[in-house]
């Protein structure tokens, strides 16, 4: 039995503590009507509740990847335990098998033989400079090469069954939920999300999950036994890759808002409740910082932060801690670079709000500013709130790729649709070309940020009092 | 109106004072000179000495805020805030790590940025407003429905896929245009056309989405309900009153971005190699040569200033209702 240390990244405590935010935010919205009737359109939307689906199974990926933890080494008995300096996820555990298969440079998807040519020693021949044989991918074929599109298709027909036996199952579930919850009896669960009568839209969530799975078990199943995006100039597996980009992008999408999200609620409202001076201050603080380029603050930031870690290198045990530390500071920068927008939008709202008779009344009756700001204008600000937030999102992830590439993003030794792209983009040059590494990535990418904005776009038109 | 628009100079400068603060707070009270220094001369060289040198030759050994060794008035000029930081505001930008006046640089590049950032600009406009307006003339239909989602689709791909794509597909695969470079004259289009056309596609998703709600809005006014009920044609509702009304806050919307244009686009030009100010910046940040980064920080501010005193006005061009009080 291996020993193993848990190790706690701050960014992990981040990401946990906005799961638990969630969670009690869900709570706050079971208990306030009218967030409740706005979730609900959201759940009745098709689209959204599709996408949701999706940005699930990323969010999934994402936990899965911030439990972190540092393998016993094997020691001898009496020893003092000691643990590797690699810091591994729960993720990276349950891919063991990506992680672990690397080849030596480059080979494409399905590819049974490297990239390029080597001088091998052929028994009784001497030596050929051919292209040899990959380490793993294929192996379980021997001599059989020419039978990989057989072989593969066999095994995706084969997973694809599974597939849709475990969404079989799903679909049951789902059923028996839906005729719990429906006191009249005529129609049987399925039928009613078969004709689409659900308030809550099951039919595309079980659509869409049918559809994730029909993709994701024969890839996962496939991937086993072929690279099945192909390896990178290390040879690693670039579906690893991809899967470890994910926790990247989320973490920049949710942790900036958090960041951003206290300064812009706070000073937003006061610049508005309170007007006078303080409304006169934090509209000058929030129009210096806007009217710097975003992109050149965020580059001035960086680099100073840059100096700053780089000349403190005994602040950090491990590589994974300066990289977490640095992806934190990047979400900072962010957030303290993208919070004006939401204020202006508070101040002006909070504006409106305070010339309300209701709050005239609270004022009237004595009740005081702080007790106001709270019990009646953050209520009614909510759905802003909630809009600008998932608006966000997706703009945050694209933008950690362009951050990457200009060298002012994540650390370039994490993982992320940023340095993926980046590392892949001068391999356009090849010949043949090298195409897998840039595809994944953007495809990646290209799923997350299309299920954000798609869901975004529901959640603003279940809660913009406007859209009814 | 003129003395609206000195006031609104002089509301100007408190702002980019403060911009010269936060930049200086950011350059030289984070981190010190001595571990920009240390950074700028990498691990092996470092000895108090060279890093006084270092100090020396870039004018950064002077005390930061208050000379107390001077006396009269350079106790304030001859500090790292005054050398550094004010002097930016008479243009004075000081030079670059490799000797060279950073300003004379800036003049020179403002050009081929401008070559690539203003028929971009332009061309994306016009392309983006008359896909909205189709797309809001055809409302509620097929049309319509197919048109947003291409838009949401187009939105969610990375501006790097336009340029990685663009520039692999027609450069390298069809060989039409060259992959990347600059000249100049008139042959200069063909290094241009390029970068403007992925400019303009990548911009159309997220641009048509928003314009199109802008003339959904305005379809919805009771100004279009009186056109219709006088009998006029759809189409002549559509162009002579929707168009013209919806155009006013597309106009002043844009208007704040028209002064950045000279700043160019650092994706684009470092893509396409081209000799202007966005790849100096990407190249500043790379070199990590930080007085250039200041400075096009510094720059990028005042054009955004000029960006807002500009929409100020345009808004009391086109619309007669709001006067200069």
């Amino acid at each position: 039995m291996m020993g193993f240390q848990i190790v706690v990244l701050w960014s992990d405590v981040l990401i946990w503590l906005l799961v638990a935010a969630g969670v009690g935010v869900g709570f706050l919205i079971a208990n306030n009507p009218p967030l409740l009737a706005a979730w609900r359109r959201v759940g009745a939307s098709r689209v959204g509740m599709a996408s949701a689906t999706v940005l699930l199974v990323f969010i999934l990926i994402g936990l899965l990847d911030s439990l972190h933890y540092r393998a016993q080494l094997e020691s001898k008995a009496g020893q003092k335990a000691s643990y590797a300096v690699e810091v591994l996820s729960v993720l990276d555990a349950l891919a063991v098998p990506l992680r672990s298969r690397n080849e030596k440079t480059y080979s494409e998807p399905f590819a049974t033989r490297l990239y390029s040519k080597e001088t091998i020693d052929v028994p009784g021949q001497g030596s050929v400079r051919d292209y040899p044989r990959l380490k793993y991918g294929g192996k379980h074929l021997g001599e059989r090469e020419d039978e990989v599109a057989a072989d593969a298709g066999f095994t995706a027909f084969r997973a694809a069954g599974l597939a849709f036996v475990g969404w079989a199952m799903l679909a049951a579930l789902a059923a028996a939920v839906v005729a719990r919850g429906s006191a009249m009896a005529e129609a049987s669960g399925w039928q009613r999300i078969w004709r689409g009568e659900t308030v809550f839209a099951w039919d595309a969530v079980l659509i869409t999950f049918g559809f994730i799975l029909l993709c994701i078990v024969p890839l996962f199943w496939l991937a086993g036994q072929y690279h099945v995006f192909g390896t990178d100039k290390v040879g690693q597996d670039v579906l690893y890759q991809v899967l470890k980009s994910v926790r990247t992008g989320l973490i920049i999408g949710l942790v900036t808002t958090l960041v951003m999200l206290p300064m812009a609620v706070l000073l937003g409202i006061v610049a508005g409740y309170f007007r006078g001076w303080v409304d006169d201050v934090i509209q000058y603080i929030y129009t210096v910082l806007n009217s710097i380029p975003g992109v050149l603050l965020i580059a001035a930031a960086v680099l100073m932060m840059q100096v700053v870690i780089d000349t403190h290198p005994e602040w950090f045990s491990t590589a994974a801690e300066r990289a977490d530390l640095r992806l934190l500071a990047l979400c900072f920068i962010l957030g303290i670079t993208s919070w004006t927008g939401l204020c202006r939008l508070l101040r002006g709202e909070t504006l409106k709000l305070r010339e309300l008779e209701y709050i005239q009344a609270a004022q009237a009756f004595g009740v005081s500013s702080w007790r106001i700001i709270v019990r009646h204008i953050l209520p009614n600000l909510m759905h802003i709130v909630i809009i600008s937030l998932v608006m966000d999102f997706s703009g945050l992830v694209l933008a950690e790729a362009v951050l990457s590439y200009v060298g002012i993003g994540v650390d370039p030794t994490m993982t992320s649709f940023g340095t993926m792209i980046n590392n892949a983009r001068m391999e356009l040059g090849r010949e043949p070309v090298v195409w897998w590494s840039l595809a994944a990535a953007f495809s990646a990418m290209f799923i997350l940020v299309l299920a954000a904005n798609l869901f975004a776009d529901a959640v603003r038109d279940a809660f913009d009092p406007r859209a009814t | 109106m003129l003395a609206y628009i000195v006031r609104r100079l002089l509301y100007a400068l408190p702002i980019l004072i403060g911009v010269n603060l936060v930049t200086f707070a950011l350059f030289f009270v984070v981190n010190t000179p001595d571990d920009m220094a240390r950074m700028q001369l990498g691990v092996k060289r470092v000895t108090p000495e060279a890093i006084q040198k270092w100090k020396v030759e870039r004018g950064y050994d002077k005390p930061l805020l208050i000379n107390a060794e001077a006396s009269g008035l350079s106790t304030v000029t001859d500090t790292v805030f005054f050398q550094k930081s004010a002097r930016m505001f008479v243009g004075d930008f000081g030079r670059a790590e490799d000797g060279r006046d950073i300003a004379r640089e800036i003049s020179g590049r403002m050009g081929p940025s401008l070559a690539i950032a203003l028929p971009t600009f332009i061309l994306g406009l016009l392309v983006t407003v008359t896909f909205a307006l189709t797309l809001a003339f055809f409302r509620a239909t097929a049309f319509d429905f197919w048109g947003v989602v291409l838009c949401v689709a187009m939105m969610s791909i990375s501006g790097l896929f336009y340029i990685i794509g663009g520039q692999y597909l027609i450069s390298k695969l069809w060989r039409l245009v060259p992959i990347s470079g600059f000249g100049a004259g008139l042959e200069a289009w063909r290094f241009l056309i390029l970068p403007v056309v992925i400019g303009v596609i990548s911009g159309i998703g997220s641009s048509t989405r928003w314009y199109r709600t802008i003339f959904l809005e305005e379809v919805g006014k009771d100004y279009v309900r009186t056109a219709r009920a006088k009998g006029l044609p759809e189409t002549v509702v559509f162009f002579r009153h929707v168009l013209r009304n919806a155009l006013i806050p597309i106009l002043t919307g844009v208007v704040v971005v028209i002064p950045l244009l000279f700043m160019g686009s650092l994706l684009t030009e470092s893509f396409f190699g081209i000799p202007g100010l966005g790849s100096y910046t990407i190249d500043a940040i790379n070199a990590q040569d930080f007085s250039v980064v200041r400075s096009m920080v510094f720059i990028g501010s005042v054009l955004y200033i000029v960006g807002l005193i500009l929409t100020d006005i345009s808004y009391t061009l086109v619309d007669p209702r709001i006067r200069f009080e």
